[in-house]
């Protein structure tokens, strides 16, 4: 009788202690804004882990707790033991054979969500993600391969982001959409969601890409139809390669090419020297010596950054593969634009131009 | 000391010619005499054995080869653990003690963490110094965690257990342990070389490309799994050799069984996580290309070798603590083991599944999209044997006489804590679900509740559960029960809130992160330094208990187990008389049980 008592109180206790976990999980672990399609699979599919696992805890815990207060020794019990039991088959195969099933159900079960969450849309649009140390770029291959260094979308619109990277492993991460993919080196990878509600958001670099990993983000912004007409607009209307000089190249450049997450144009502290003034400044190296910056200093530096330090800054933060990604971007306008041109040269004529007095101006 | 001394003056010799013999080369090639970190990872090679040869190897062992007499093992005073000594008792504290110096550290590591991660922005050090303490953090708790509870209780105790005079090879025994303390200095010197971003993962190409402190890291990893694999050897050889007259392998205490299983795990697949550290080693400083994917390599090709030992690894930390929370519910439920032959059952499968999981680290990395789905699956089909573990527990207190101690506390946590790990890997293991929560600190926590809240509470659980035995003297109860709910408290509101942090946008191994995570993060911050105050306390209690605590008994907890039935602590070959096992070793409630007797021996004269 006694024992069957204890059962019953079990089994209440864990069935409350199931719905109480589940409402407090709920309510605790409340998710940012549900921002695409996939957002709205991946969370309805961990709202029914919540339920799983309250109820899994419970199981146990209940159980734990249960024993800790009602088989608690109690004062004038010092001699006594426990039962000598040794265990219980029947209760050990059910406890084995239940969880290979509701392994198997949820296998197959979370088989379908995936399918749903990677199915191609007929209509969707490519974006061409780019990532490198540490900054993101996006290219529109239907807006005539336009650069932008924020990510707009058309809210409905499916897309699906082909993506690269220049150097190291990076991870493609917008919280709102709940999907995230790595950038592996030598491959492109491919991430496909449908936007469902206009806003800003972000994307977060996820996987760990070195000295400035965390900062690694850039906006997303989901549109409405006008606002993104007025962006397609906006982007073609962008002159092309051939229609900029030297220096507003050069500027383009520093941009897509990540330099300025290290390197200021206001003077501002970084991870690599300022470019503010940088042209005709004597610099101390790290062994000491004094050198002037001119044009040679320059093309060697950003091609071979080990080569000589500033004093005060550290070797191997910068990136030493410039030279290939110059020359895959200059064969690229080559082929667009019948266009010859030297992007180390653009970038020094930019950096020339980058004097205090200018700026004051 | 003199060992230390010794071993640093073979070391730096060693250095110094293996340095120089690839200087011989490289001139040979018409290269520079000095090959930066080319030559530092030749003079560390030879470091190793300069130093082992130094602390002990040569004095004691290698002589004997070439017909010298060897030097005699120092039995007793508290010079002998600082020696090359053999007695596994004493290779037991030295694991104990190192891994908790190196246990408070990282901890300290954690605790800059937090400070910079206090509010939002850049606060008190740069992206490099940031990345450089999480990395250091993470390796050095990996380490503590892979050899710290098995190599306390594994060397301390399971001889003890199994009726063994010592373990089977006792020079291997202290030569494993030898190998940790140039590793710690190797880590500690990482910081004077700029240190490295990469975290504990080491993941190619960043590898490649980061600062020069990486290769610190990858010659740490690579030579710490000698000693992992040379204490397996050990144990194993030990519990098939050596048992007592009845200890038939039925009648093994589940420790026993926790700690073979570690070993089976450590030998068969150290050996990859060495082979991802030369293959990236040599990446970088010889100009091999195994990951590099502009030279033909695979990037992915790392995380495959690389995850193929440490998800195994993670039962290697958990498995000995799951043994010890068993041992100390039984014997604090005063009843028999539940289910004894599930449970053996359960942490064997745990050892076969655990070969097979390795992918679910990288769902998110690229690697072929449905082959995601047997991984899910398999990780998944854990929680079946882990379960047979908990059932044991829970069958074990149902119907007992649960008496409350400090160990039996931590015990009970490490069930709360690991179940808390166990079902937010069951969100992990599901690929949907993954998508979200991958690389966030969501994983952060979760791995955090296994590891430290399974293996680490356990670990404590053990040493309070075994300080009578190990020292003779009593830790003071109401500081450790006090220390208990002060951590367990801490722990949880550490490490809560990061499931929090995670699903809302608060990816990994980042020194920044955007304003909305402010207050999350300054609460956690918070709570994480109070958890770190309790971990003095804990060093409080044994420090003074050491020297003011009350005498122990034999048996004070009144277990059945065979290191209970010797002294404390227990003499040199750790019985006077030797054991002869006639019963199981939970006989709680059956009249007359006995797990041991100790015949007269016979006269042999």
């Amino acid at each position: 009788m006694r024992k069957s008592k204890h059962i019953i109180a079990v089994v209440i206790l864990i069935i409350i202690s199931t719905v109480v976990l589940d409402a407090l999980f709920l309510f605790m672990f409340q998710r940012p804004a549900q921002a695409s399609t996939q957002a709205t699979i991946i969370d309805n599919f961990t709202n029914i882990h919540f339920a799983v696992q309250a109820f899994l805890f419970s199981l146990i815990m209940v159980l734990v707790l249960y024993s800790v207060v009602v088989f608690r020794r109690k004062p004038g019990e010092e001699e006594e033991y426990g039962a000598h039991v040794e265990g219980n088959t029947a209760l050990e195969i059910t406890w084995t054979i239940l969880p290979v099933i509701a392994v198997v159900i949820f296998g197959v079960y979370a088989i379908f969500i995936l399918n749903e969450i990677l199915a191609p849309q007929p209509d969707e649009i490519v974006v061409e993600v780019n990532a490198r140390q540490w900054s993101w770029s996006f290219s529109y291959p239907e807006l005539d391969n336009k650069v932008s260094d924020e990510l707009v979308l058309l809210v409905n619109q499916p897309v699906v982001l082909e993506m690269q990277t220049e150097d190291v492993i990076h991870n493609f991460w917008v919280t709102e959409f709940r999907v995230k993919q790595d950038l592996l080196p030598g491959s492109m990878e491919v991430l496909r969601f449908t936007p469902t509600e206009v806003g800003d958001y972000r994307v977060r670099c996820a996987e760990i890409c070195g000295l400035q990993h965390a900062t690694m983000r850039a906006p997303v912004r989901v549109v409405d139809q006008a606002t993104w007409d007025a962006f397609q607009a906006e982007m073609l209307a962008q002159p092309k390669i051939g229609d900029l000089t030297a220096v507003e190249r050069g500027e383009l450049w520093s941009q897509q090419f990540g330099c300025l997450g290290c390197h200021s144009v206001d003077g501002a502290p970084g991870a690599g020297p300022t470019w503010l003034g940088v042209y005709g400044r004597e610099e101390t190296l790290a062994d000491g010596t004094t050198i002037t910056v001119d044009d040679v200093y320059l093309h060697d530096s950003i091609l071979d950054p080990n080569a000589v330090i500033v004093e005060g800054f550290n070797p191997n933060i910068m990136p030493a593969n410039f030279a290939d990604r110059f020359a895959e971007k200059e064969a690229e306008v080559m082929q667009a634009e019948g266009l010859e041109i030297g992007i180390v040269e653009d970038l020094i004529e930019y950096i020339k131009t980058l004097q205090e007095d200018t700026n004051a101006n | 000391m003199r060992t230390i001394i010794q071993g640093l003056v073979g070391g730096v010799i060693a250095f110094i010619i293996g340095a120089a013999l690839l200087g011989i080369v490289r001139l040979a090639f018409g290269l520079s005499f000095w090959g930066g970190e080319a030559s530092l990872v030749a003079g560390w090679l030879a470091f190793v054995i300069g130093w082992l040869l130094g602390v002990g190897v040569w004095e004691y062992w290698v002589r004997e080869w070439f017909n010298l007499p060897v030097k005699k093992f120092e039995a007793t005073g508290t010079s002998r653990y600082f020696t090359f000594c053999t007695d596994h008792k004493v290779v037991g504290i030295q694991y104990l003690v190192t891994f908790l110096g190196l246990f408070l550290l990282a901890g300290l590591l954690a605790m800059v963490m937090r400070a910079e991660l206090m509010a939002p922005g850049r606060n008190y050090m740069s992206g490099a110094t940031y990345n450089n303490v999480m990395s250091l953090h993470g390796t050095i708790m990996v380490f503590v965690g892979v050899a710290a509870t098995v190599g306390a209780f594994g060397n301390y105790i399971l001889p003890i257990m199994i009726g063994a005079e010592d373990m089977a090879f006792p020079r291997l025994n202290a030569l494993s342990f030898w190998f940790v303390p140039p590793v710690a200095i190797l880590l500690l010197a990482s910081v004077f070389s700029n240190g490295y971003d990469t975290g504990w993962t080491g993941y190619a190409t960043l590898a490649s490309s980061t600062r020069e402190g990486v290769i610190f890291y990858n010659l740490a990893f690579f030579t710490v799994g000698f000693s992992s694999i040379l204490g397996a050897v050990n144990i194993l050889t030990t519990v098939i050799a050596l048992r007592a007259k009845g200890m038939y392998w039925g009648r093994l205490p589940i420790f026993v069984w926790a700690s073979l299983g570690t070993a089976i795990l450590s030998l068969i697949f150290t050996q990859f996580i060495a082979l991802a550290m030369i293959m990236s080693l040599l990446d970088r400083v010889a100009g091999f290309s195994f990951f590099d994917a502009f030279a033909g390599g695979d990037p992915l090709l790392y995380q495959n070798v690389f995850w193929f030992y440490s998800h195994p690894a993670v039962y290697v930390m958990i498995l000995p603590g799951l043994g010890i929370a068993l041992e100390i519910i039984s014997v604090f439920s005063r009843k028999p083991l539940f289910a004894y032959k599930w449970a053996v059952f359960g942490m064997m499968g745990v050892v076969v599944l655990s070969a097979l999981v390795w992918a679910h680290h990288m769902f998110t990395s690229g690697m072929d999209s449905p082959l995601r789905i047997p991984f899910m699956i398999t990780t998944e089909l854990i929680s079946v044997p882990t379960g047979l573990v908990f059932l044991t527990a829970l069958g074990t207190m149902w119907g007992g006489k649960l008496i409350l101690k400090t160990p039996m506390l931590f015990a009970l946590a490490v069930i709360f804590n690991f179940l808390i790990g166990g079902i937010t890997g069951i969100f992990l293991s599901d690929v949907p679900v993954d998508i979200q929560l991958q690389d966030t600190f969501f994983v952060v926590a979760h791995f955090h509740y296994t590891i430290v809240g399974g293996g680490i509470f356990a670990l404590f659980a053990g040493i309070y559960y075994w300080y009578p035995k190990m020292t003779g003297r009593m830790y003071n109860e109401r500081q450790g029960k006090i220390q208990f709910w002060w951590m367990f408290i801490g722990f949880n509101l550490t490490f809560i809130p990061m499931f929090w942090a995670g699903l809302n946008g608060m990816n990994r191994r980042i020194a920044d992160y955007v304003p909305d995570l402010g207050n999350i993060n300054f609460f956690t911050s918070m709570s994480a330094f109070f958890l770190g105050i309790g971990f003095l306390l804990f060093v409080y209690n044994m420090a003074v208990s050491l020297k003011k605590g009350e005498v122990a008994a034999d048996n004070p907890w009144g277990g059945y187990t065979l290191e209970w039935q010797t002294s404390s602590p227990p003499p040199l070959e750790n019985f006077d008389t030797p054991p002869e096992v006639v019963g199981d070793p939970y006989g709680y409630g059956e009249p007359d049980a006995k797990h041991v007797i100790f015949p007269a021996p016979a006269a042999t004269d």
